[in-house]
């Protein structure tokens, strides 16, 4: 079992809490209407997945799709139940973010590797692969603000893919960038799907995941509706967006 | 531990490259004027308080800057402390990182600067005439210390920061406090014997006062003066450390809250 998902939930509160100061707290504790809403963003899920499987979660907007990617990848932790993973994990999730302006290309690139938890030996060997493959050669002792966000993206994929990672997680990304860099990345991805990774797919194109899913989890409102087959889960899921309508 | 250690030892590098070099922004004149600042500082105080304070008290200046020395650390860690997860939250909200690591970097920063502050410390300290003794050597007590204090506050004031973001202006005046509290430049010889020893509530004054009696005083102090020190020191990495153990994924909650509502 690469990963086991087991009763996962979990809760956001909500309300009062944000963008009060301390002040206010107080004022509103001492006042006692001080009021915090929970709301399960995702509420009892469960999956398994082997190796070479590759998931495909479907659900509209606000079902709990990305928060359940984050205690996958250990960003977040359940507040109840559990993930099981066996492996390393590489997620692409909103990937252009998260990159300091003020240092050059070869800084962040660094300091993106090391964040992602590889080693300095590591990063010395695939620096130079890193860069050609983003194709960013003329710019690594550029301020790294000064890229583009496509740039961005395609570094910031450069790095996350160059290892041969066990679990891929993809949140509605097959691609990345424009033109060539599209094709290069996909194939990119192809090469770590086929080559016996554990894929999680986010996607609303249901045709994308009928052909390149074998399993399917389906979520509305945090809640499981189904896990299961491809083809009979995106048959059901079709009928359930028609009757919406 | 130690495995543990090694494993992000890559990333702590890295981290306090960055951290060292956005503080600095590459100039000369960055590095240069983090030590020059609170020695202009001193040089105002001297000026202005050596009339009124500096005729009861021996080695005014160092006197002054014993205070100032301690005290400039303690700000400058915990401010930049209290920002360092705020200021990342962009990165541990997409990618699986320890979150303390972000705040002892910025540590590592403020305490080379205080390291800096300190030589120019011990150049003062030669020009004013007092001999260095092997005593000094006991002043890296006090400095493992402020160390540690200084980490746990940034703890606890990381996450309140998360939480509340009025916390910094009321942090500002709270550091206000203290400084007026930590006698940096007065003598608390003034007080009566029992307010004298309310200052000792006061961990800033505490370390502050360790250095003066080393330095100036030529005193080692007691065992129960070093326990006190340690007894701050432990107290608020504790505190910080449950608070930071508490909330350490909650952060999350909170960020990625406040992005969304930023789109």
């Amino acid at each position: 079992m690469i990963i086991e998902a087991h009763d996962v939930s979990i809760r956001y509160i909500l309300g009062d809490f944000k963008d009060i100061g301390v002040k206010e707290y107080v004022l509103r504790r001492i006042k006692r209407n001080y009021q915090v809403r929970e709301f399960w963003a995702v509420d009892g899920v469960s999956f398994s997945l082997e190796r070479g499987d590759m998931l495909g979660i479907i659900g509209s907007n606000g079902a709990g799709k990305s928060t359940l990617l984050k205690a996958v990848t250990g960003i977040m932790v359940p507040t109840k139940g559990w993930v099981k993973v066996n492996g390393t994990i590489a997620a692409l999730l909103e990937l252009a973010s998260g990159f300091d302006g003020d240092l050059t290309v070869r800084e962040n690139t660094y300091l993106r590797g090391a964040l992602l938890g590889y080693t300095r030996k590591f990063m010395n060997e695939k620096y130079e692969e890193i860069i050609d493959f983003s194709g960013l050669q003329e710019f690594q002792d550029r301020p790294f603000k000064q890229l583009s966000s496509g740039m961005k993206s395609r570094l910031a994929f450069s790095i996350a893919c160059l290892v041969k990672p066990d679990i891929l997680i993809l949140d509605e990304v097959l691609s990345v960038g424009d033109g060539a860099f599209r094709k290069k990345s996909e194939e990119k991805m192809m090469e770590i799907i086929h080559g016996g990774a554990t894929t999680i797919l986010v996607s609303h194109l249901l045709e994308q995941v009928r052909s390149m899913c074998n399993k399917v989890l389906w979520l509305d409102h945090g809640k499981q509706i189904a896990f299961g087959e491809t083809q009979e889960l995106c048959d059901r899921y079709e009928e359930f967006l028609k009757k919406k309508r | 531990m130690l495995q543990k250690m090694r494993k992000y030892q890559f990333l702590f590098e890295e981290l306090v490259k960055r951290d060292f070099k956005k503080k600095y922004k590459r100039t000369v004149l960055g590095m240069f004027w983090s030590v020059l600042s609170p020695l202009l500082m001193l040089l105002v105080m001297s000026l202005v308080f050596t009339q009124f304070f500096g005729r009861s008290t021996p080695h005014y200046t160092i006197y002054l800057f014993c205070g100032q020395l301690v005290f400039s650390y303690f700000t400058d860690a915990t401010n930049s402390g209290m920002s360092s997860l705020m200021d990342n939250s962009a990165v541990f909200s997409k990618i699986n990182v320890p979150k303390y690591m972000f705040l002892l970097s910025k540590n590592v920063s403020s305490f080379i600067n205080f390291c800096l502050t300190l030589v120019v410390f011990f150049v003062f300290v030669a020009i004013d005439g007092i001999p260095f003794r092997w005593t000094f050597l006991l002043l890296l007590y006090p400095i493992g210390c402020l160390v540690v204090f200084n980490i746990g506050m940034g703890l606890i004031l990381s996450a309140l920061f998360m939480i509340f973001k009025d916390i910094q202006y009321l942090y500002t005046v709270v550091t206000q406090v203290i400084m007026y509290f930590s006698a940096i430049f007065y003598n608390i010889e003034a007080f009566a014997l029992h307010i004298r020893y309310l200052f000792y509530l006061n961990p800033i004054f505490v370390y502050i006062r360790y250095f003066r009696k080393i330095v100036i005083d030529n005193d080692i102090p007691e065992p129960s003066f070093h326990l006190l020190c340690a007894f701050y020191a432990l107290a608020v990495l504790l505190i910080g450390g449950f608070i930071y153990k508490k909330y350490n994924y909650k952060f999350f909650v909170l960020c990625m809250r406040w992005h969304r509502n930023d789109n």
